[in-house]
């Protein structure tokens, strides 16, 4: 739900925002919806060069959109899992961003388990970064355990949604 | 004949001083004074037995001492206050009134006609004489063994008629106290977890799922709580600062420590007998158990190996921790020497075991399996490993079990209705029922301390 925020709120005030002029675009001020922390991530997008607006905000659209998933009860990066995180280390390498690493768990299992599951999936991708020569001074991680699950259903595919590491650019 | 006793007055360590707790002066009088019944002398109810036989009791009106309005009034819905009260542990059948020989508002509440209620096929009588004055109430309660025709207990109450719940608690604390050898179950309180219009929030209600109250409310994420052995502190992970920290919060002043480092703060669990609780903090990077004051400090760290410590419980007497690691690959439940320091692992059935909890008599522990057909259910076993036995077996997920201090019931959440709720059932599984009716979810039940007169 968050994230879908944040799109609707990237549609309404950054696309228009960029459609006059970067100078402009700062003017333009979220409305009471938005929350805060989209109004500074909207400051940081909007100075960027006009030819390459499209491709940036895919780009940075997708490195918020594309979630790490994982097994039940695992917090290994799998092939996929790794694909993803280079992704985002190449993208993170050429956008001087801070990132805040959320650890989500399925709704099996106990709460105080899920919380550590979930920081050990969010460290997981973390230490990936790291490695990739992402500064760790830049990432923090939280979990969340089973309490904000993507998709609140009941069932498998549910499930696999919801067992994720989701970043959120600071 | 009428001994007034020294446990009278206000009740200290209160879990809640809110107006209706408010338990004035109850004055207490021991009615009989023969041959004492020690505590758990008689097997009447043996809450180690599975194949346990529940006790026939007989819970006649109560008679009206003058007669007066508010005496009739208060003798029936007294009389069905108890009758709740001792039905809730799973451990009586109460008797139908309709089948009673026996008029006992017009007999003699301290010499009852035994062989009328055998014949109706009680093992146990109480009876009860209510008399009023104005507020004034005073309670004459009395417990008998029909067949050896002997009264177990006898004791008047005094206080206010708003007291009445409190002194029909205090004489089922003294049953089961003698019935069971142990008491404390109906003066605890259970906290749990609700969901909120904003988030999840700490509550708390009566033994019994009366009473339900806000204990949080900052409109976050509260998980977890555990009240301290004092009843006066309950600690809970919460997310009001946005990440998982403990808070340590006063119950009555609400004044509250917080547990604020760098990681998560999770799973608390008091340290019999002391302001100290254990909790697992991950600010060096992985989920360790640390031992900490009241007061949120940390005093030294329990255990130190790679991947997930958490949920930590002690033994009744404090020497040891039982606990979930990944060490050995899958969470299972560990059992580590306080002392030494040495860990050995418990449970070697299935690939997920957490949520430990040891029992108030030390011998077994509590805890959450999932099944390989994917639900999760509550198993008990032995603190030796032995006499592993699966107590739950319903549709959803069965979680978070809690014993009640006296060792003879378990709280717990399901899923079983569609929406999670919390159940109770007696310590081997039997007459599982819901605890509460509110709206939206509840979970994570825990029972504190019985609070001791």
């Amino acid at each position: 739900m968050k994230r879908k925020y944040w799109v609707i709120a990237a549609m309404l005030f950054v696309v228009p925002g960029l459609m006059l002029t970067a100078s402009c675009a700062k003017k333009v001020k979220p409305t009471e919806a938005a929350v805060s922390k989209t109004d500074e991530s909207m400051k940081k997008a909007a100075p960027a060069p006009a030819q390459d607006n499209s491709a940036a905000l895919a780009a940075r659209e997708k490195f918020m959109k594309d979630d790490v998933h994982f097994a039940f009860d695992s917090s290994v990066l799998d092939t996929t899992a790794q694909g993803i995180l280079r992704d985002k280390a190449a993208w993170l390498k050429s956008n001087d961003a801070a990132t805040t690493i959320e650890g989500h768990c399925d709704e099996r299992g106990t709460v105080a388990y899920n919380i550590a599951l979930g920081e050990r999936r969010a460290e997981a991708a973390k230490a990936f970064l790291v490695n990739s020569g992402i500064s760790a001074a830049k990432m923090t991680t939280i979990s969340y355990g089973k309490e904000k699950p993507l998709d609140p259903g009941h069932n498998e595919q549910a499930w696999a949604k919801n067992r994720r590491a989701h970043f959120v650019i600071k | 004949m009428i001994v007034a006793s020294g446990n009278t007055g206000c009740k200290k360590n209160r879990l809640l001083t809110r107006s209706r707790r408010a338990w004035g002066m109850i004055l207490i009088g021991l009615l009989w004074t023969g041959t004492a019944f020690g505590a758990g002398k008689y097997d009447y109810v043996d809450i180690d037995n599975p194949l346990l036989k529940k006790v026939p009791i007989a819970i006649p009106f109560f008679k009206p001492v003058s007669g007066n309005s508010a005496e009739t009034e208060t003798a029936k819905t007294g009389s069905n206050m108890l009758s709740d009260m001792l039905a809730f542990t799973g451990y009586f059948k109460i008797l139908d009134r309709g089948s009673f020989l026996v008029d006992a508002q017009k007999s003699d509440v301290a010499a009852p006609m035994f062989k009328g209620w055998t014949t109706v096929g009680a093992e146990l009588l109480i009876t009860g004489a209510v008399s009023i004055n104005s507020t004034q109430l005073e309670m004459d309660m009395r417990l008998f063994d029909t067949f050896n025709e002997k009264q177990m207990i006898g004791r008047k109450y005094t206080g206010n008629v708003k007291d009445l719940r409190t002194m029909l608690r205090r004489f089922c604390n003294e049953i089961m106290g003698l019935l069971t050898g142990s008491s404390g179950l109906f003066e605890s309180q259970i906290v749990f977890i609700s969901s909120a219009s904003a988030g999840k929030e700490v509550y708390i209600c009566d033994f019994d799922g009366y009473g339900p109250t806000q204990v949080t409310h900052n409109k976050s994420i509260n998980l977890s709580p555990a009240v301290s052995y004092d009843g006066k502190w309950v600690a809970y992970t919460s997310y009001a600062r946005g990440k998982p920290d403990l808070y340590i919060q006063n119950i009555s002043d609400n004044r509250v420590s917080v547990v604020d480092k760098k990681g998560m703060a999770i799973s608390p669990a008091w340290v019999p007998g002391k302001f100290e609780l254990a909790a697992s903090l991950s600010f060096s990077g992985d989920p360790e158990i640390y031992l900490l004051t009241g007061t949120g400090k940390v005093i030294n760290r329990l255990t130190d190996s790679p991947g997930i410590d958490i949920s930590p419980s002690f033994s009744p007497d404090g020497s040891q921790m039982a606990f979930v690691s990944r060490r050995s690959g899958t969470p299972q439940i560990y059992i580590q020497n306080m002392n030494s320091g040495q860990a050995a692992r418990l449970t070697f059935q299935g690939n997920n075991n957490t949520q430990p909890e040891w029992s108030p008599k030390g011998d077994k522990i509590l805890y959450t399996e999932l099944k390989k057909a994917g639900n999760f259910n509550i198993c008990v076993i032995g603190a030796n490993g032995t006499g592993l036995m699966q107590l739950t077996n319903a549709q959803g997920d069965n979680e978070s079990p809690s014993w009640s201090p006296d060792g003879s019931m378990i709280a717990f959440s399901s899923t079983r209705e569609g929406a999670s709720k919390i159940y109770v059932m007696t310590a081997y599984g039997a007459d599982q029922r819901r605890l509460l009716s509110m709206p939206g979810e509840q979970s994570e039940p825990k029972w504190s301390p019985g609070v001791k007169n």
